[in-house]
């Protein structure tokens, strides 16, 4: 079925406004040879078969509601209130496009302005955009605003390894050919030495230092030291941070960070497969002009009200075309609307809560799975709610073993980190009760004997 | 721009803030007591304050419900905005994106457990190069700005992979959205414009003076950005090709051409798609999109990755197992995971609801729409392109004897309760309205659009005020720009009053 609503009478009429007789005369500039292939799809549905044909791919997966789940490595299964999504299901919001017309659109944009507030609280900066793809997109968008800065003079970046691998596999793509050094993405480098072995490769032509927060094994370390080692060669310090760990964790700003980006995903988002999720980015007042993305900013209309408006829109890509710092156009507005829905939801109450939750089953699991024999933490550093257990066996067999149980089991480190072969991170949310906590512990210990 | 011309006087606040709504101890959203041991915290690493704001669930939700109000829709009316194509979304495709078996996956899970999403993405893989005449597709990039980083990485490591190292020129015409030079930009090409001919199509004679062995490729987007499909396609590509180049689409106009003409057969290298346009995906009131890429068999290697494939065959008993396998000369990935897959699934939705034949007759009456308003309107309003357009048209806002300017013409149209058309894009009409109607109207809408558009010119020969200080029956009226960018008030709650507190 479509949904187009002309009756041939309607169109009939139509055509003959126009002045052609049917169709296909509207289609002449077409190369004739080409015109109107075949499509070999199937045949088209009914709202009632299309339903029943989804549900059938959508019940041959497992889920971590069907299973428990102890997966994290960049996307978080958190409790997700039910009113955001009665917000976000409001044709008003998710069938709006982008506020270019602020005069009928203060509904999105007063939003924007509210989540551009709460990010900035979050991390402690001073400004963030309107969002980008994800949390590895922001890191490359990082990487392009500091480039910008430096207008290309600079052409070092560090990143940490213990930057999640996908971020820092997103940064190569984002960067190749733009003649930059790519110092510490080396996977084989020393992964206990904290921030200062990232200090000793900060030089004098370095643009951009990027860590994690909890960094991608879910350690916590103050950088504060780090980024004064940074700005004392004169570069740009970028932080990508979890926004769950900002609830009772010192921000970035409060160390010295720049930048501090992240994956909004845990804040009111559904896994979903990967995304779509939310990219944050914030930074400091000064950097405002070389940063990307949409931005709202507070004025007044017409008649004397409050109101909301896209504003210096002059650095981006409609107006600045190839000089703009980065092309992003649409963004992830749905998306950062319900991570402002969430935290207004949560307040600060719910929000501290949902993190030391996190904190507190996660240590709990982590001390259980360090009395099993063979297992033992790989980190003695502070961690937030993932951590890494260096296992007796090849994490594939364990988890397959866990999977038999209904358990989702952790990440295989060993994919990324040859160093780490028989690691797995495990990741505990305010989701996972002690029970299944306990289970887990069971089997894992099971595993280790047969 | 327009200054703010009441003085002084406090703003009035229509909504206030979720911050001003706030009142310490109210909570929205609790959460259960821990069941284990407490852990103590690590003191030295903690945050002073957490000033969010507190709220209860009803206040949450009469705020953001009071906002939805000042939001004009798709679901609220008309909304032409061209090259977005603003189309109906249907309630179905909402409903399959939040099935618990789908929403409800990690993106990490072993693969095995998650073989529903792995043959909905590749049947969606299937699908588009159906559809677009590729050989391979990446469903990775987030939206359609992204497909082209996407894309002109893959046309540099095309040429680099040969050898061919001298290419560093991109052609992209002067009709081009933003993003197309933003990203041949972005990873430091020399852009080079062509313009456009008296009749909208690319310039033939200036393209060929561009063309020499240092062109990495033509991005062209055809129908291009006047609605108009460029009459010299073929000669277009083949000079492209003749001098080494590839010819790169932009897909955002793809809703003129389903089942009209697949891109791959007229000889285009690689598209992206922009599924929230042409597949109907909402825009969420900015995003979020999908912008999947398609490629000729000589580029599919460069693909970001990973891709989906069956990776075992399966028999009679067993299934195909699918999984991610990565290009052999991939250009990396360009975002965590597998794209954008909730917004996947509804376009693979409305796809598999409409099948070929529906799937051709969105891009006739696209088209028809858009030629219904164009005929209705050209005595009104000059059109500088004017012939049979595809799905959308671009006019000049403009009414002689009057001073009035899209602008103007574009707030007064909210006052008929219509979102305005795209104005000033393209560049290179004046006074630009670019109008997409979109399949999904129907005659009484268009009808009523373009008499609005009629009576607003009379109303700009005899009252252009009205123009000038339109809206007047939107709950807020025009903006003082200039005291945004100015103030620069980018959030309500202030850095410095949290550090001193
Ligand atoms: C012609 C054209 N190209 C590219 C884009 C960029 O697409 P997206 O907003 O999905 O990044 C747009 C979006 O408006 C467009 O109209």
């Amino acid at each position: 079925m479509t949904y187009i609503p002309h009756s041939p009478k309607e169109r009939d009429a139509m055509l003959a406004t126009i002045g052609v007789k049917n169709l296909e005369d509207l289609f002449k500039d077409i190369p004739a040879k080409h015109r109107f292939p075949d499509l070999d799809l199937p045949p088209a549905l009914t709202e009632m078969e299309a339903a029943a044909e989804l549900a059938g791919y959508a019940d041959a997966n497992e889920t971590t509601q069907s299973f428990v789940s102890f997966l994290g490595a960049g996307a978080y299964n958190h409790y997700i209130p039910a009113a955001i999504d009665h917000i976000l299901r409001r044709g008003e919001f998710y069938t709006a496009y982008t506020p270019y017309q602020p005069e009928i659109s203060q509904g999105t944009l007063q939003a924007i302005f509210e989540y551009q507030s709460m990010m900035t609280l979050l991390t402690g900066m001073e400004v963030s955009n309107a969002s980008h793809y994800d949390g590895a997109t922001a890191v490359a968008e990082a990487a392009n605003m500091a480039y910008a800065q430096f207008r290309g003079k600079r052409t070092r970046m560090v990143i940490s390894p213990t930057v999640n691998p996908q971020y820092r596999e997103t940064l190569r793509t984002y960067t190749q050919g733009m003649g930059l050094t790519l110092a510490g993405d080396d996977t084989r480098a020393n992964l206990d030495g904290g921030p200062e072995t990232i200090e000793k490769l900060i030089d004098e032509n370095t643009a951009l230092v990027i860590v994690q927060y909890p960094d991608y094994f879910g350690r916590i370390y103050d950088y504060t030291r780090l980024a004064d080692a940074v700005h004392a060669a004169g570069a740009l310090f970028c932080v990508t941070a979890n926004p769950t760990a900002l609830a009772i964790l010192k921000t970035p700003g409060e160390m010295g960070a720049d930048i501090v980006v992240g994956e909004g995903q845990p804040l009111g988002i559904p896994l979903s497969f990967g995304g779509p999720y939310l990219g944050f980015f914030t930074t400091q007042k000064k950097y405002i002009h070389k940063m990307a993305g949409r931005l709202v900013g507070e004025t007044v209309d017409n008649r004397g009200q409050r109101a909301f408006v896209l504003t210096l829109t002059a650095r981006e890509q409609h107006i600045k075309r190839e000089r703009a710092t980065s092309n992003i156009c649409s963004n992830q507005g749905l998306l950062a609307l319900a991570s402002a829905v969430y935290l207004s939801l949560l307040g600060q109450t719910g929000f501290r809560q949902v993190a030391e939750l996190c904190y507190h089953k996660a240590h709990y699991a982590a001390e259980q799975i360090s009395k099993l024999k063979g297992y033992h933490l790989c980190f003695d550093t502070p961690f937030f709610h993932e951590f890494s257990v260096c296992c007796p066996k090849p994490v594939a067999e364990i988890n397959a073993h866990l999977l038999e149980h209904g358990i989702l089991g952790g990440y295989d480190l060993g994919q990324d980190y040859p160093a780490l072969k028989d690691h797995m991170l495990i990741a505990v949310t305010e989701m996972n009760t002690r029970e299944e906590i306990d289970l887990l512990v069971e089997i894992l210990e099971e595993v280790s004997h047969d | 721009m327009i200054e703010n011309t009441v003085p002084m006087e406090k703003p009035k606040v229509v909504e206030p803030t979720l911050f001003e709504l706030s009142s310490p101890g109210r909570s929205g959203v609790t959460f259960p007591q821990p069941d284990v041991p407490v852990a103590s915290l690590p003191k030295s690493l903690l945050r002073k304050e957490l000033p969010l704001p507190e709220l209860a669930e009803v206040d949450v939700i009469r705020h953001y419900m009071h906002l939805s109000k000042f939001n004009y829709s798709v679901d609220g009316g008309f909304y032409p905005l061209g090259s977005c194509t603003m189309k109906y979304n249907p309630k179905i495709n909402e409903d399959i994106a939040r099935l618990p078996g789908f929403a409800f996956t990690h993106p990490l899970q072993p693969i095995e457990s998650v073989q529903g999403n792995m043959a909905l993405l590749y049947t969606m893989q299937e699908w588009l190069k159906e559809i677009s005449g590729f050989k391979a597709v990446t469903l990775q990039p987030s939206a359609g700005a992204q497909g082209e980083l996407t894309g002109v990485l893959i046309m540099r490591a095309y040429h680099q992979s040969r050898g061919d190292t001298k290419r560093i020129k991109m052609l992209i015409p002067d009709s081009a959205h933003g993003t197309n030079p933003a990203s041949s930009g972005m990873i430091g090409l020399q852009i080079v414009q062509i313009p456009s001919d008296k009749h909208g199509n690319v310039d033939l004679a200036a393209l060929k003076a561009e063309c020499d062995d240092t062109v990495v490729g033509l991005m062209l987007t055809n129908p291009n950005t006047l609605g108009l499909f460029d009459e010299h396609l073929e000669e277009v590509v083949k000079t492209i090709h003749a001098c080494g180049g590839l010819v790169y689409g932009d897909g955002a106009n793809l809703n003129a051409l389903l089942g009209v003409l697949r891109p791959g057969d007229a000889g285009i290298d690689l598209m992206h798609f922009n599924l929230h346009k042409t597949f109907s995906t909402p825009h969420g009131g900015g995003g979020p999109g999908s912008g999947p890429v398609g490629v000729t068999a000589s580029l599919a290697d460069f693909l970001p990755a990973p891709i989906v494939d069956i990776v075992d065959e399966g028999d009679d008993d067993i299934p195909p197992l699918y999984g991610f396998i990565n290009p052999p000369k991939t250009i990396g990935r360009v975002k965590s995971f597998h794209g954008h897959f909730g917004v996947i699934l509804r376009a693979f939705t409305y796809i598999a609801m409409h099948g070929p034949e529906g799937l051709r007759q969105i891009s006739e009456y696209a088209v028809l729409n858009a030629n219904y308003l164009l005929a209705r309107l050209r005595s009104t309003y000059n059109v500088p392109y004017d012939r049979i357009c595809m799905h959308e048209f671009v006019a000049e806002g403009m009414v002689e004897g009057s001073d009035v300017r899209a602008l103007d013409i574009a707030k007064r149209l909210m006052d008929y309760d219509f979102h305005p058309p795209t104005n000033y894009f393209p560049m290179i009409v004046h006074e630009a309205l670019m109008i997409e109607p979109t399949e999904t109207e129907n005659k009484d809408t268009l009808d009523a659009f373009a008499e609005a558009l009629i009576k607003i010119a009379a109303e700009a020969k005899t009252n252009p005020e009205l123009l000038h200080e339109a809206p007047h029956k939107t709950p807020f009226g025009r903006m003082d720009e200039v005291k945004a960018a100015r103030e620069l008030v980018l959030c309500c709650w202030l850095p410095e009053d949290y550090a001193s507190s």
